[in-house]
């Protein structure tokens, strides 16, 4: 399936978000959000990907 | 002493944690200024987890955390960006930026009330970077929040109390709202300035991330914002135009 991980063009196995998540090996603390929309962590094995996508992973960055 | 969402801050200076030279100056610069607050943000992960290295140096800092909405042109990328922080932090607390214009970073303030509002009503603690319009703080007011943010000067840019009038006003007005001056601090006496028009604290970043040497510049802000806060509780004398000679003139003996 094709989709678009933090901007750039991706060919993934993953099924749901959790399983992108696994596969590309993001790990502790990341929030997620799919077109734009944010996903919690406790939905994200329900999140079924489609082709297409744009998925966003952020963590926690400098900031003022 | 006013409280923030019911904390009491350990002092009045929030410092942001972008721009230093290096992580270790980082970690010094907040722990030797004393801040109470470290202002942080979300961005894309990286190869490698290196938000994950960031949160851990986050965490050995032991400060409170205030996530930011920074670069957030929309009222939809402000709120999805609030709940993402919410997660990762695993706090209410949410500075909200809602950019208005590119050069100036101004706050759109019309999103911004909009925000606020949603945000509130989802549970959130919203700190809202504004201006010092007196209108859209009563908005933000009613819009739920208990903080008010507004801007000294334009970020980074280090000018100062752009509009003292006018932040006084604000002071005036809201006598028992929390006031942070946020943004545009360059100098320390720049931070003792707000602190002695009475606002609670001072949140600052690029003013000691890009000094020369940040660790010393931190302990400098913070001993102008507490000698600031003191010159305000000691009730400053109003200025004068013309002199008034402090020796008593009476007793001078007649020599002349």
């Amino acid at each position: 399936m094709k989709i678009v991980l933090n901007g750039e063009a991706r060919e993934v196995a993953a099924s749901t978000l959790s399983d992108l998540l696994a596969e590309c090996g993001f790990s502790g603390r990341v929030a997620t959000a799919v077109n734009e929309d944010f996903i919690s962590a406790v939905l994200r094995d329900h999140q079924v990907l489609q082709d297409g996508d744009r998925i966003e992973v952020v963590a926690p960055m400098q900031g003022g | 002493m006013k409280t923030f969402y019911g904390i009491d801050l350990p002092n009045p200076l929030m410092l942001g944690t972008a721009q230093y030279p290096s992580p270790a100056i980082l970690e010094q610069a907040v722990r030797e200024s004393g801040a109470g607050v470290a202002t942080v943000s979300l961005r894309r992960e990286g190869a490698g987890g290196t938000g994950q290295a960031f949160w851990q140096i986050v965490q050995d800092l032991g400060v409170l955390i205030l996530p930011n909405t920074a670069g957030c042109h929309t009222v939809k990328e402000a709120v999805t960006t609030a709940h993402m922080a919410r997660e990762v932090f695993d706090t209410k607390w949410i500075k909200l930026e809602l950019i208005g214009h590119t050069d100036s970073l101004q706050p759109d303030v019309f999103q911004l009330v909009e925000a606020a509002r949603v945000l509130t009503e989802d549970g959130f603690q919203v700190f809202p970077y504004t201006t010092e319009d007196l209108i859209v703080a009563e908005r933000l007011l009613m819009a739920g929040c208990e903080i008010l943010m507004p801007w000294g000067a334009p970020i980074g840019s280090g000018r100062g109390l752009n509009n003292e009038y006018a932040l006084r006003a604000m002071r005036a007005e809201y006598p028992d709202v929390p006031l942070v001056i946020d943004a545009g601090i360059g100098l320390p006496s720049h931070a003792a300035h707000a602190m002695e028009l009475g606002y609670d604290a001072v949140l600052l970043n690029t003013a000691v991330a890009r000094a020369g040497d940040p660790v010393v510049m931190a302990r400098a802000m913070m001993g102008a914002i507490q000698a600031g806060r003191l010159a305000h509780e000691a009730d400053p004398i109003a200025a004068r135009d013309m002199a008034e000679a402090s020796t008593p003139v009476i007793g001078k003996a007649f020599l002349s």
